[in-house]
């Protein structure tokens, strides 16, 4: 509620502004809540809906709610206030980048590739599985993704809401083909790619006239068929239930992670048997792929076609006067991006051992494209930052038992996990509007490469 | 024939909930030019209102006339998300007017998650099914008729005829138009440009209201899921007919709810909404700028 007070007469102390608006938002949080937290609709024995009030618990949020205001108020933005004020009376000093800062590329990926050794070190090869499983494997697929994601929205500029359905082609490429045909993952990565690509073509080749929220919607509506289709189309995809019994992945043939085969990775070393390889190597797999990816961008951004993609960006109708050929520009933009979900889809299915439409709707959607949005888009790094913060604090919700200490027993933190990411985001988007990477590396410049701020570079409206 | 003529009967009642639904999107988009994602949420917002609303009568009193009881759903319904569509635009969207195009989109989908998790945290995710209340059905030459349908296209019709007014004859009509043509123009006219805008999310939000209490009464079950694939239908609708356009708005659900229910009744019900996205895309091959939308002028 940030706007709300517009009458910031100078004889009031924040103290009483801070009473005032507080008083305001207690009575507007009172509306807001009073139906759906006052009451609440259950179902009695006979299967009847009844409401049961719950005004104590009303009577603490809005309290929460006015508590809230009047620090925002009264104490927090008078102290923003003076250290801008402090602030903008020193001159300007040009900061100079500490030793961190200048390598963090290259320090988070050294911390990555000794992350599991790390877990494993501190809590043993069972107690490590959780850790690289939920959150390192969990978050690397979403730096991919996003990683993918960002080749269309923050490269090319073209606003996609359904990318979800590039890695929905990819897992059932993968999955189909795997447990007909027997083929191995490594002949079938390629291979889901290539199809996650090709209906990345047969998505761009309809959508090349529309522009901005047009073509939004034609994306997410193209996530949205794909997902019916898998729902629907039984004899093939086996409808909701989904496909089983998805073969692992093994070392290239070499070791193998099924317990019963003879090259099995305990009987080959000589090893206790453990799940925790299987991840392990699965992390190590994810982490390559997505490296991969980054390297692609980078490499592709210096490329004529990374640097028609930007001009696209930039502006359509100058890059079609000077002679860029729009149309294959574009649709070599979403066959990338989309080649990139096919290969984390591949892996995603691997992984799992199971797909269903269930994990493609359109909330992954908008949670990679969320992802790239607040890592600033076409920032590498701040993607990878932002799913890190928006995934794994997620996950971590799942562990926080210390809670139902607190709040009870049948106190669930995951149920509120959603609730907490959807406000996460509108908090970061209000706090940061141009994501946690606010400056962007030019691809062509004079003499000397500067970081600009991305307020002047577009997003596009392709 | 006659079959023909249920399902045109069908397709009209869905098409008028779709097109209230896209009436809010429309206006939204048209006056500030961006998609409000959470606006299915407050579609879902409105039918929950509605049925909290519906079991406190049905707590307080043996036996309430459905037409007061349809109505003061309808009011409790349209004032509780009118309140939620002001705050939300106040504080998610007001901050990034001006920012660059994402940042609103983003905002408004993390709202829309908030939203019906806010809805499933308090009032728990089951389906929440009420007794019908109205049942009568008519039977018109062989066509079944229910009174259910002809209470939505009647509230629908009464509602677009208020708003035509509303946006065509009166002042704060005209001063959303001027805001839709140039904001900053309409601003040094005079114009309170963030009130006009408050008024538009409200608006938009009390047609959505309506649209919820109908569904309510319509399907007699409301999740709180339920925003996300009316939202996504009634902003295709809007999209379809062109968006920014209200007349294009009403037309494009109208268009919707048609082809889902003639495409459920001749061919198959699984594959209705890859029909509705289907035609979407291809009407917008050929239209880009959908039915009754104002082609895009590109500016040099």
């Amino acid at each position: 509620m940030a706007n709300i007070a517009k009458i910031d007469r100078e004889d009031t102390s924040p103290i009483q502004r801070g009473i005032r608006e507080a008083l305001f938002a207690g009575v507007i949080s009172f509306g807001l809540f009073f139906l759906f937290i006052g009451l609440k609709t259950d179902q009695n024995i006979s299967n009847e809906l009844i409401l049961v009030q719950r005004w104590g618990l009303l009577a603490i949020v809005v309290a929460l709610v006015m508590a809230g205001r009047f620090t925002m108020v009264a104490f927090v933005r008078p102290m923003i206030d003076r250290r801008n004020a402090e602030k903008a009376k020193l001159p300007p000093v040009a900061e100079e980048a500490g030793f961190f800062r200048k390598n963090f590329s290259k320090i988070a990926i050294l911390v990555l590739f000794i992350y599991p050794v790390l877990m494993v070190l501190l809590f043993g090869f069972q107690g490590s599985l959780k850790w690289v499983d939920n959150f390192g494997i969990q978050i690397l697929i979403y730096v991919m993704l996003a990683w993918g994601l960002n080749i269309v929205v923050g490269l090319a500029g073209l606003l996609d809401l359904g990318y979800v359905a590039f890695y929905a082609v990819g897992a059932y490429a993968y999955a189909l083909l795997a447990t007909h045909l027997g083929w191995s993952f490594w002949i079938l990565l390629p291979v889901a790619g290539i199809m996650a690509a090709f209906w990345g073509v047969i998505l761009g080749f309809p959508v090349l006239r529309l522009r901005g929220d047009y073509l939004a919607i034609v994306t997410l509506a193209f996530g949205e068929i794909i997902r019916l289709v898998l729902i629907n189309w039984r004899e093939v995809t086996n409808g909701a239930a989904g496909i089983s019994g998805i073969p692992k992945i093994s070392f290239f043939g070499l070791v193998s992670f099924n317990v019963s085969d003879p090259n099995y990775i305990a009987k080959v070393l000589g090893i206790a048997q453990s799940g925790a390889y299987y991840k392990i190597f699965l992390y190590y797999l994810i982490l390559l792929l997505a490296l991969l990816t980054a390297f692609v961008t980078i490499r592709l951004r210096r490329m004529p076609v990374g640097r028609a993609w930007e001009a696209l960006r930039e502006d359509e109708i100058a890059c079609r006067s000077l002679g860029i050929n729009t149309t294959t520009t574009k649709l070599t933009a979403f066959a990338t991006g989309a080649m990139f979900g096919g290969f984390a889809g591949s892996f995603f299915a691997a992984r799992q051992g199971f797909v269903s439409p269930e994990s493609f709707v359109f909330l992954e959607s908008a949670i990679i494209l969320a992802i790239v949005v607040l890592g600033g888009m076409g920032s590498l790094v701040g993607i990878a930052v932002a799913a890190a913060l928006m995934i794994g604090g997620t996950e971590i919700l799942r562990e926080m038992e210390f809670l139902k200490h607190v709040f009870g027993q049948d106190f669930t933190p995951e149920l509120y996990r959603m609730l907490l990411f959807g406000m996460a985001m509108v908090i970061v988007m209000l706090w940061k509007p141009r994501g946690f990477v606010g400056s962007r590396e030019p691809t062509a410049f004079l003499h000397k490469r500067k970081a600009v701020s991305s307020a002047f570079t577009k997003e596009g409206h392709g | 024939m006659q079959y023909f003529v249920q399902q045109m009967v069908n397709g009209l009642t869905l098409g008028s909930i779709y097109g209230l639904i896209a009436i809010g999107y429309t206006m939204v988009y048209g006056i500030i030019g961006m998609i409000n994602f959470a606006h299915g949420d407050i579609f879902m917002l409105g039918a929950f209102a509605a049925l909290i609303v519906f079991l406190i009568l049905t707590a307080m009193f043996t036996s309430v006339p459905v037409v007061v009881a349809l109505l003061l759903m309808m009011v409790v319904a349209m004032a509780m998300t009118s309140l939620y569509n002001w705050t939300i635009e106040k504080v998610a969207y007001r901050p990034l007017r001006g920012s660059f195009r994402l940042a609103p989109l983003i905002t408004a989908i993390g709202m829309s998650i908030a939203l019906s998790n806010f809805v499933q945290v308090t009032q728990g995710p089951r389906n929440k099914p009420i007794p019908p209340m109205v049942s009568t059905v008519y039977n018109v030459n062989g066509i079944s008729v229910s009174l259910k349908q002809i209470i939505i296209v009647i509230v629908t019709v009464l509602l677009l005829a208020l708003f035509w007014y509303l946006v065509n004859k009166t002042s704060l009509g005209r001063a959303q138009r001027a805001c839709e043509q140039d904001r900053k123009m309409a601003a040094l006219l005079g114009i309170d440009v963030d009130r006009t805008i408050s008024i538009t999310f409200i608006m938009g939000a009390a047609l959505a209201a309506v649209a919820g209490t109908l569904f309510l009464m319509y399907y007699g079950v409301v999740a709180f899921s339920d925003g996300f694939v009316p939202g996504v239908k009634a902003f295709t609708a809007a999209v379809l007919g062109g968006i920014g356009s209200l007349p294009g708005a009403m037309l494009g659900g109208l268009m919707i709810g048609f082809i889902e229910s003639m495409w459920s009744a001749y061919f198959s019900i699984d594959y209705k909404d890859v029909a509705a996205f289907s035609i979407l895309a291809i009407v917008l091959i050929f239209l880009p700028s959908g039915i009754l939308g104002r082609p895009e002028v590109e500016k040099v």
